[in-house]
């Protein structure tokens, strides 16, 4: 590491650092606070020491078991759509054209789904998949299939797994292409040289090159179906009966639904720890990531 | 970290060996698998269309591939009718004030990122990047109260600087990346040459990185755009956004799909706008920079 070591850097820093603890450090404040107390009103609080993290976290109680069961939910989705969706996404950046105009229309198309607000995301899977007027609904119903995302929960789950592989499919997609892109033509023709099949160059060019990409995707899509809101609630409203609440759904229902303020403070903590964790996670093998790159600048 | 990923227009010489090796990049089928996906991405966008141009008595009646008669009369109220288009005007409004707050306060913060060590400074990227992994859900609640009790609330404002929570970070991560791809010799030598630091960075750090700011700026829009979690729960009437007003639809009379469906295409507009402007960039960006 060559850069200079110069503190007066924090001073380019202060703005950054001023409006993110206010948007960050003040609510978050909040949250503690209520955590540790209950209202019975009136705006009159009472202290409850640790009282609605032992419940949160006991899954006998009614709560813990409701945040137990939205987190293996989430958990659970998080696991499906990563599944389908990185290799996919390797698969449409591997088969993406790489020179002319049809890469700019390629594109263009690809990144619409990820510009379209979340809650119109939802509207747009709530209308195409209806049995009566959703052309996906429709046909597969007409297919002798019993289709009812409104009723079923499996068919619920379906809807929404489909959902996101279209709506986030792209960026998993986009960020490989772009990893493929940084492979100088140079590598190709080597194999070429030596004669090696498709599926070692995929394995021992193409892969490695896209590990380092490959890691913020897993990152995002990760995080991203971990929070997410909008796009189910719009579709099932969390139902059929819970079988699509997720945490943040849940949480949301505490907070803003029941005003269940201690509940919801005392979930948002342990629900922000475990982001944490990941997202620590993921740091330190992306740091690292770094460092050994920079060890091996030939390689680049 | 530049060289190689330069926009994806970027002219080769067409060899004979490199049409080969550009064979090597895809494989067998890839024509089918791409044209599946994209098919795949496009019907449910191309139902929302058709739908916004059909009656609601021919949406209600059964299954129509293309409208039997096209009826711009969804389109027609939102233009006409100032509790639709108010809400894209609210929308436009804090998108564009976020976006212009984000990349103004992440530009320094992402220049010391990229060219210097400082105490605490592995620890606070950290920190940034962690807000936006945040889930909004959690700050729902708070931000509800913190706004209200500044008298922000109900304001395109306050949404702007909610939406810095996720955004103001996300622009810092991608910065950084570019910056970091441009020679540290540029600011030496400028340096040399007597240019302060104000003055470098505003007269030619800046234009170097132009692109990156375009898409930093993209991305901001892009995630400012589609939230709607935070954006709903700061406002009620003065500054409710499209997204908010489409649950509207829902009356005694049933749903107006139409309505909803032409409400729906008229939010794909920006977005669509604003990938056309950033098209040659956006994979790197995707990758926040870093390729």
């Amino acid at each position: 590491m060559d850069k200079p070591y110069d503190n007066r850097a924090w001073l380019l820093v202060l703005p950054v650092l001023a409006i993110v603890a206010f948007s960050a450090v003040i609510p978050l404040m909040t949250v503690v606070n209520y955590s540790v107390q209950d209202t019975f009103g009136n705006n009159q609080f009472f202290w409850n020491g640790t009282g609605w993290f032992r419940e949160l976290l006991d899954p006998s109680t009614d709560l813990g078991g409701r945040v137990f069961d939205s987190l293996w939910r989430n958990l659970a989705f998080s696991a499906i759509i990563l599944a389908i969706e990185v290799p996919l996404g390797i698969a449409v950046a591997l088969a993406m054209p790489r020179h002319g105009w049809k890469v700019a229309a390629t594109l263009v198309l690809m990144a619409m789904p990820l510009l379209v607000p979340w809650n119109v995301v939802g509207t747009i899977w709530q209308v195409f998949a209806r049995a009566d007027i959703g052309l996906l609904g429709y046909a597969i119903n007409r297919l002798g299939i019993d289709y009812n995302y409104v009723a079923d929960p499996l068919d619920a789950w379906i809807t929404i797994i489909v959902m996101d592989v279209w709506h986030w499919t792209s960026l998993v997609a986009l960020l490989c292409y772009a990893g493929l892109k940084s492979i100088p033509d140079a590598y190709y023709q080597a194999a070429r040289i030596d004669g090696a099949s498709r599926w070692a160059v995929f394995r021992y060019i193409q892969l490695p090159k896209m590990r380092r990409v490959l890691i913020i995707a897993v990152l995002l899509r990760f995080m991203d179906s971990f929070m997410i809101y909008t796009e189910p609630f719009v579709v099932t409203g969390g139902g059929p009966g819970n079988s699509t609440t997720f945490l943040s759904i849940e949480l949301v229902k505490l907070a803003l639904g029941q005003f269940d303020l201690g509940k919801a403070a005392a979930m948002s903590i342990v629900y922000n720890l475990i982001v944490l964790a990941v997202c620590w996670v993921f740091y330190t093998v992306m740091t690292n990531l770094d460092v050994e790159r920079r060890r091996l600048p030939a390689d680049r | 970290m530049t060289a190689e990923s330069m926009p994806a227009t970027a002219p080769l010489p067409a060899t004979g060996a490199m049409r080969k090796a550009r064979v090597a990049f895809r494989f067998q089928g890839a024509g089918v698998t791409l044209g599946l996906y994209l098919i795949f991405l496009m019907l449910p966008i191309y139902w929302l269309f058709i739908m916004s141009l059909k009656t609601n008595a021919e949406i209600n009646a059964g299954m129509t591939l293309w409208p039997r008669e096209i009826t711009f009369d969804n389109y027609r109220t939102i233009f006409t009718d100032s509790s639709w288009y108010s809400g894209y005007i609210n929308s436009l409004t804090y998108v564009v004030m976020n976006t212009a707050i984000s990349i103004l306060l992440a530009l320094p913060a992402a220049y010391a990122f990229s060219r210097h060590r400082f105490l605490g400074d592995k620890h606070l990227f950290f920190w940034l990047l962690s807000n936006r992994m945040a889930p909004p859900a959690i700050f729902a609640l708070p931000f509800f109260n913190l706004y209200s009790a500044i008298g922000l609330f109900d304001t395109p404002l306050a949404v702007a600087l909610a939406h810095c929570l996720f955004n103001v970070p996300l622009a810092v991560w991608i910065l950084e990346g570019f910056m970091s791809g441009v020679p540290r010799e540029i600011d030496e030598t400028a340096y040399l040459d007597g240019y302060s630091f104000p003055h470098f960075f505003v007269k030619i750090f800046t234009p170097i990185i132009a692109n990156g700011i375009g898409v930093t700026a993209f991305f901001c829009f892009m995630f400012s755009w589609v939230e709607l979690l935070l954006a709903r729960t700061l406002t009620t009437v003065n500054a409710k956004p499209i997204a908010a007003t489409m649950t509207r639809t829902v009356s005694a009379a049933g749903m107006d799909w139409g309505l909803l469906a032409a409400a729906g295409v008229l939010t794909l507009i920006p977005g669509a706008l604003v990938i056309w402007f950033v098209r040659n960039y956006i994979a790197k960006g995707f990758a926040l920079g870093r390729v």
